[in-house]
């Protein structure tokens, strides 16, 4: 009762590790990238000056200024508003393929990992053949047959990049299988599926976190890709990648068009790889060279 | 004993090289088979009677069985026939082999000039761990992981083409020189020298140094990130400590029994990532306007063309899964230690 103030041992780890990760200046520069990406997503309706879908053909394609901060596009849409709605588009992209991506994989590998033997070799046969593949030429294939627009691009690039996750939930799955305390739940008359789910996938889950934090600036950069080659957000929707591949008629006399949305790619993506790298580093500091 | 131990390894290579081709025939074949369209009523029209629709409908082997389809899809496909492009009304497999020599010259000369940069960059941020040189390797690392690549490319066309001059522009030749020489091999660069032509010589290479420079920077951050940490490894090693105390020089320890050690992982990931900058070539192909089979598959998935992207999606993993294969095969020939162990 009286000592409240006294932190038990593991709050007080846990301060020390925040301090930890917050002294590591270049993840510090990745969480305030992707902050400001949020930022930019949640508040665009409010920080943007103008709507980004007006079209202002009297002001087309103006350098950047004092009225339009990174000049106007080809429909005289002023580039800073779109940028940050796009910013929606994008973080849009990266939730909805980690939310797809990471509990397939981690089901697939879980299940190959525990299971083993035949139901091993065959998922790992599966998730190798995917491995193989050339990632963004499959999600070409796939978004010109289900038709271009920014669920299919989102759906492509989940179907491209879920067997990295099976891979690495396996490897843990296929450790803390031999585990004494999986040998007791199972005693105890557990069943496959409550063991997998509640034992093994906590554990498993720190793995795949990682990775994840990893991949998402690859995510980034395949959507604004597939977006550049008209496949991902059609118009008017902003979109960075979509907004480039518009600049590019102009890019002699009008460099800013196709210039300024790569800034944004460019920042969302680094500051992807730092934080991921950070969180790397923090949860396995052996890595850590 | 070695030679079948050996021998028994590429066997087993061979097949999971052999079941993931599989496996890339059975996803191009599903791919194919998920299109909108049907191709009996876009053949025969939606207005034709029920007749000639069964008709065409079993023409097209469509009234069979899945796995029949696939058994008749698989045997084309093997034999190089992906029907024909609906784009250039050609077979798609002389369309690839016409555009193919123009995305082998990209990667090539892209490889090459990434591995010669990027290997010394890599070693040099090992030797001098936290001194400027793995400083300078740390950032391309950063840049080359997170920068879209076709936002480089125009960025490269506006400055070194566009304001500055320095280079040659889109395409693989200005067009008043194309057509004057033969193709032979399908490099430019090659055919050009064999023909004697300097001219056409000079102006291949202005244009190819842009696209290969920035195909090369990719390579360069991902090789020296991977060339760093391996000799880092390598360094920390008791036979190195060995060397040093024998009195070597630095120089022959770092680059004799250090860097001769790392070399067959190096080789192995320099294979893959040769796989990589083809499919990375796909958006730089784009940008730059090189007609190579990057700039094909784009072009033929913008006008719907499925014969002719499944055919490129298909070449292109086939490429990925020799390159994978060949590593895995030279591992053993060029490690002494997996020739002599029995895995």
């Amino acid at each position: 009762m009286s000592d409240v103030l006294a932190l038990d041992p593991r709050s007080l780890r846990f301060v020390k590790s925040i301090r930890d990760l917050a002294r590591n200046r270049l993840a510090l520069l990745g969480f305030i990238l992707i902050g400001a990406v949020i930022l930019a997503a949640l508040l665009a309706p409010v920080m943007a000056p103008y709507s980004p879908v007006a079209q202002d053909l009297a002001n087309r394609l103006l350098p950047p200024g004092a009225s339009h901060l990174l000049g106007t596009d080809e429909l005289g849409r002023d580039i800073l508003s779109r940028i940050l709605f796009g910013a929606r588009t994008t973080l849009k992209i990266v939730s909805l393929v980690a939310g797809i991506v990471a509990p397939i994989g981690l089901l697939i590998g879980m299940s190959a990992g525990y299971f083993g033997g035949y139901v091993e070799s065959v998922l790992m046969r599966i998730t190798d053949v995917f491995l193989a593949f050339p990632k963004l030429i499959l999600a070409l294939a796939l978004v010109s047959v289900l038709g271009p627009s920014l669920d299919n691009a989102i759906v492509a690039i989940a179907a491209t990049s879920w067997p990295i996750y099976a891979r690495v939930a396996r490897a843990e799955a296929a450790a803390i299988r031999q585990a004494e305390f999986i040998a007791a739940v199972r005693l105890l008359g557990a069943s496959p599926a409550r063991i997998l789910l509640r034992h093994i996938a906590p554990l498993c889950l720190g793995s795949v976190v990682v990775r994840l934090a990893l991949d998402m600036a690859g995510v980034v950069l395949t959507a604004a890709g597939l977006g550049f080659l008209g496949l991902g957000a059609q118009p008017p929707t902003p979109e960075w990648g979509a907004m480039m591949a518009a600049g590019r008629q102009y890019l002699t006399d009008q460099w800013w068009v196709a210039a300024m949305p790569g800034f944004a790619i460019l920042g969302a993506s680094l500051g992807f790889n730092l934080l991921g790298d950070g969180i790397r580093d923090f949860l396995d500091p052996r890595r850590n060279q | 004993m070695n030679r079948s131990s050996f021998i028994a390894g590429a066997v087993r290579n061979i097949v999971a090289a052999a079941f993931t081709l599989l496996g890339l025939l059975i996803v191009t074949f599903i791919i194919g088979r998920m299109l909108p369209i049907d191709p009996v009523l876009a053949a025969v029209g939606d207005r034709a009677p029920a007749d000639v629709i069964a008709k065409a409908r079993a023409e097209m082997g469509l009234d069979l069985p899945l796995y029949r389809q696939f058994w008749i899809y698989a045997g084309h496909a093997v034999r190089g026939d992906f029907g024909e492009s609906v784009l250039t009304a050609q077979p798609v497999i002389s369309d690839i082999k016409r555009v193919f020599p123009a995305t082998l010259e990209l990667a090539t000369s892209a490889t090459l000039l990434g591995v010669l940069l990027g290997i010394p960059l890599g070693v040099a941020a090992a030797v001098w761990r936290g001194r400027w040189p793995d400083h300078v390797a740390r950032i391309f690392g950063l840049i080359g992981y997170s920068v879209p690549v076709f936002w480089l490319g125009l960025m490269g066309l506006l400055l070194f083409y566009a304001r500055l001059g320095w280079t040659g522009g889109p395409g693989r030749l200005d067009i008043y020189h194309e057509g004057l020489i033969t193709p032979v091999t399908g490099s430019i660069l090659i055919d050009s020298l064999l023909a004697g032509n300097g001219a056409v010589f000079a102006d291949a290479l202005r244009h190819l140094v842009l696209p290969a420079s920035i195909l090369a920077f990719f390579l360069l951050a991902y090789l020296s990130r991977m060339t760093r940490s391996f000799m880092i490894d390598a360094l920390a090693r008791e036979y190195i400590t060995a060397a040093r105390i024998k009195g070597l020089s630095e120089f022959r320890v770092v680059w004799v029994h250090a860097f001769g050690n790392i070399l067959v992982s190096l080789i192995t990931v320099i294979a893959l990532a040769y796989g990589g900058l083809l499919e990375g070539s796909v958006l730089t192909e784009t940008v730059f306007a090189w007609p190579g089979l990057g700039l094909y598959i784009t072009h033929s998935l913008l006008s719907a063309d499925m014969n002719a992207v499944l055919g490129g999606t298909l070449v292109v993993g086939c490429v990925f899964i020799l390159l994978n294969l060949l590593a895995e095969l030279f591992y053993p020939v060029l490690d002494p230690r997996l020739r002599r162990t029995q895995r």
